[in-house]
């Protein structure tokens, strides 16, 4: 047996527990999946209708486990087609998801900068003067312009509004009623066991995290080690930075080609909105322009007042100071969003990394004794800016291809999977319309409107026309501090500021946004608040005693000399810092798990192997308004 | 005498405490908003009653463990996901309001019945664990008046330890005013024991705990009954919740006396 060992190798051997099908990771895709088999458990008369393997006479064992601390924990805010969803449950079921509303109203908003410290080109300063001169003849109003059409790839009209988390709850909440499986929050999962057999590698299940152990990784006294979990098969439905789904990756590689270097961290906040701001259930606003070009922004409606705002922040943006959190801010200040937002509270918080690589990061989606879903197999549409049905779409079919393979008694082999699994999903609207988004944003390496140009080419034909593949730049290949910001600030300053910045041991990004001009945040106490009240608040961040730090600097020496910091500025939780002698600091306190360290590591040689190593690590947000 | 015991731990929900509350008045009368939309645990004084039970009945073979609780069985089970990894325990479940504001004579009401349907419980050996001050807002009588439903004599409350002796029976640590302990000698059961802190740790997450727990939970889940609360005779004046305050601010290179001055300060005013 060559079953890979956590780092952490514990003195006792770890228990050992066999079901029939372990799940790691609870989101829309692995509820897709337990959904769906959870229909085909059972027959009528509540005898099995698959039996289980490891437990003669009962029904199938399946059992999954979520990292987080409950399974609405998730973040994101999410306006879906949801044509997958609404194909595994009725409409009036949906309407019973709290927050959950019928899409009613959907508009496009380019923003014009208000303030004059956004980093826009001079062909966009260009074109924001004619349209501040045209004014209301361009429907400019609030330093908005509400474009007149939504191009069909992006439209989201027939669709739902849903708080991710609780969507999750309310799915989870679905499949354990039906009494045939198990979900476990609290409970990450450190790596998948591999073995080696005649028949080639094979995945056997899964090891949970050791607990009991000291910050360090080293063992307390109330040490216990991560339990084998062993299983027929492993589906990794774990996300863009799941433990296990990386460490397939690392162990397997990808296919040829393929790669995960492009990202975006997702920042949002859920508000409360005032009793007259004029926003009805079902309004979705997608903008772009500011408060940097390269940002896109989202505002959605959900029932009862209350609001999803948030932004997200590209990898090819190339500033190395690239803090989410006081954008979000600036961005819930731009006078068209203001006028809805004044007068709301701050409901709930968060951050997630998002896959942008769409489908060039699909990774092998099956191997002997595995399955690959959701956003980690790469299934996020990046044209029409779309992953939850997706995901939860990708579920649906492995569940039905298990079910096929099962009544059949064939094995979870490579070759079976892929013959039931892969090929429902090549033949789907899933591949079908990841194949037109696949070049779609090659040219926003090249700049913002070329990018938007790209995306409209690709879009409007079908995927047909697309601006040129080049090769993909590496995720943290960020300019010169001096290269985005000289034209405003002399390379002296900048220079002085990031020395400032090193010797204070602060991030950088405040003094530079100060720096360029941009205003502090009046703080009001309710819904613009300081970054670290916003964890307390809205995201009301934990980290349970017990686990090891799953933030690790591989390599301190290579910190020492990374200026600037890209893991420090890019933390959502600010849990990274400027720490003694140049190497970042980790605090698990205040970590949301968001991931963008792991792909904002300037010390990486690939562009996927970081100096940094996020493992698996419990805690994190406890919020399910997300 | 016989070491067995027969462990009934009630414990109710509360929402997860780092989350904002927000009192309002319904047609049925006051509750939270969204409270099935926040995040819940276990009563955390009932949770420390819970992993006392656990330790207990490792102890003393032949023992067992139920976890008697009201509470909307939906709401039940997402918090069941979390507790059911740490001990291993029989679900008996009521679907209830778990708001705060049902006063504790109801609970107990609810409570002692879905006690007094347990098959094979023995009454002689029962030990009846719960928080101290658990469902009922820290007005801390629920256990006495569950205790006084099932007729049980013996009753201590703000327990923090409780040692079982050869004969059968236990010494028991109640706290009283100036941090000090009444030290007790029970004869043995049935007894009720309002627990305040206890002194063991919150167990590790053990998933074949978990998994051997859900086997029963979730028929029983199934099927809970519905009890609900009755609506004439109680009348609250005014609801608070409890308030959390906070101001922060980023202080560096600041002697820790100065800061430390500054906060007493601040409680000062308070």
């Amino acid at each position: 047996m060559s079953a890979s060992t956590s780092e952490q190798t514990p003195a006792i051997e770890p228990q050992q527990m066999s079901v029939d099908i372990v799940g790691v990771g609870f989101g829309p895709a692995m509820g897709g999946f337990l959904t769906t088999l959870s229909r085909h458990l059972l027959n009528e008369g509540g005898t099995p209708r698959l039996e289980s393997a490891v437990a003669p006479g009962m029904p199938l064992q399946v059992i999954c486990y979520e990292r987080a601390d409950g399974l609405g924990f998730g973040v994101s805010g999410a306006v879906t087609r949801a044509r997958g969803i609404r194909a595994s449950f009725p409409d009036a079921a949906l309407a019973q998801i709290p927050m959950a509303v019928p899409v009613s109203e959907e508009k496009l908003v380019y923003l014009l900068d208000p303030i004059g410290a956004s980093r826009r080109s001079l062909a966009m300063r260009i074109a924001d003067f004619k349209v501040r001169l045209l004014g209301s003849l361009m429907g400019s109003r609030d330093f908005a312009v509400e474009l007149p059409f939504i191009p069909r790839f992006m439209q989201k009209h027939d669709g739902l509004i849903l708080s991710l988390g609780q969507f999750n709850q309310w799915v989870s909440d679905q499949v354990t009623t039906s009494g045939v499986m198990q979900l476990w929050p609290g409970m990450p999962v450190s790596e998948p066991i591999i073995e080696s057999t005649a028949e080639g590698e094979v995945v056997t299940g899964v090891r949970l995290t050791d607990q009991g152990v000291n910050p360090d990784g080293t063992p307390s006294e109330q040490f216990m080690p991560g339990m084998d979990v062993r299983a027929a098969l492993t589906v990794v439905g774990d996300g863009p930075v799941g433990a296990v789904g990386r460490k397939l990756d690392s162990h397997f590689g990808l296919p040829p080609g393929n790669h995960k270097r492009e990202w975006a961290l997702g920042m949002k906040m859920v508000i409360e909105l005032r009793e007259d701001s004029g926003l009805k259930p079902g309004t979705v606003l997608h903008t772009l322009g500011f408060p940097e070009p390269e940002i896109f922004g989202f505002l959605y409606v959900h029932p009862e007042r209350l609001a999803s705002v948030g932004i997200f922040i590209p990898s090819w943006m190339r500033s190395p100071v690239r803090t989410a959190y006081r954008y979000l801010q600036h961005f819930m200040l731009h006078p068209y969003l203001r006028r809805y937002l004044d007068g709301g509270t701050l409901k709930s918080w968060g951050a997630k990394s998002l896959q942008e690589s769409g489908r060039d990061g699909e990774p092998f989606l099956a191997g002997n004794g595995y399955a690959r879903i959701g956003e980690g197999s790469g299934s996020t549409n990046v044209l029409a800016g779309s992953g939850v049905d997706e995901g939860w779409t990708t579920g649906v079919q492995l569940a039905e291809a298990v079910v096929e393979l099962l009544e059949q008694k064939k094995p979870f082999t490579r070759e079976n999977l892929e013959a039931t699994y892969v090929r429902r999903r090549r033949l789907s609207w899933v591949d079908n319309e990841s194949k037109i988004a696949a070049d779609s944003r090659n040219g926003f390496e090249k700049g913002v409107v070329t990018g938007l140009i790209g995306m409209a080419l690709a879009g409007f034909t079908r995927g047909l026309i697309a601006i040129a593949a080049h090769k993909r730049p590496l995720p943290a290949s960020t300019s010169a501090l001096e290269a985005i910001y000289g034209s405003r600030i002399s390379k002296s300053e900048v220079r002085r500021l990031a020395e400032e910045s090193a010797a204070s041991g602060t991030a950088l990004h405040d003094r530079i946004m100060n720096r360029c001009g941009w205003p502090e945040i009046p703080f009001d106490g309710r819904l613009l608040i300081s970054h670290q009240d916003a964890l307390l608040m809205g995201g009301s961040v934990q980290a349970p005693p017990g686990y090891a730090n799953h933030v690790i600097f591989l390599h301190p020496e290579h910190c020492q000399s990374c200026e600037p910091k890209l893991c420090v500025e890019m933390c959502s939780g600010q849990a990274i810092t400027r720490g003694e002698n140049g190497v970042p600091a980790f605090d698990r306190e205040k970590c949301v798990y968001c991931g963008a360290c792991l792909w904002n590591c300037r010390s990486s040689s690939d562009g996927e192997k970081g100096n940094i190593q996020l493992r698996a690590g419990a805690g994190g947000l406890h919020s399910t308004l997300n | 005498m016989s070491n067995v015991f027969h462990i009934i731990v009630c414990a109710g929900i509360v929402p997860d405490p780092l989350q904002t509350l927000e009192p309002i008045t319904t047609a049925t009368g006051p509750a939270l908003k969204n409270e099935m939309m926040l995040p819940a645990v276990l009563d955390p004084w009932a949770s420390h009653a819970l992993y006392e039970a656990a330790n207990l009945a490792a102890h003393a073979t032949g023992s067992k463990v139920w976890l008697v609780s009201a509470a909307p069985k939906a709401k039940l089970q997402q918090v069941m996901m979390n507790v059911a990894q740490k001990a291993a325990f029989e679900l008996v479940p009521v679907d209830a309001p778990a708001s705060g504001f049902a006063d504790a004579h109801t609970v107990a009401e609810f409570l002692s019945g879905a006690i007094e349907s347990i098959a094979g419980l023995d009454r002689s050996r029962l030990l009846l664990f719960g928080g101290w001050e658990s469902a009922s807002r820290a007005a801390g009588v629920t256990m006495q008046l569950v205790g006084e439903r099932l007729g049980i004599l013996d009753q201590f409350q703000g327990v923090d330890r409780i040692t079982m002796q050869p004969d059968g029976s236990f010494e028991v640590l109640e706290r009283i005013e100036g941090g000090r302990h009444l030290v007790s000698i029970c004869e043995g059961p049935p007894a009720v024991l309002g627990w305040a802190t206890g002194s063991l740790p919150e167990p590790k997450n053990n998933p074949q705990t978990g998994m051997a727990n859900m086997r029963s939970i979730m028929p029983a889940l199934q099927k809970a009954k519905s009890a609900a609360l009755r609506q004439d005779g109680l009348r609250y004046v005014s609801v608070t919740p409890p308030k959390q305050q906070r101001q922060t601010r980023i202080v560096k290179d600041r002697p820790a006396d100065e800061i430390a001055a500054e906060l007493l300060a601040w409680i000062e005013e308070q």
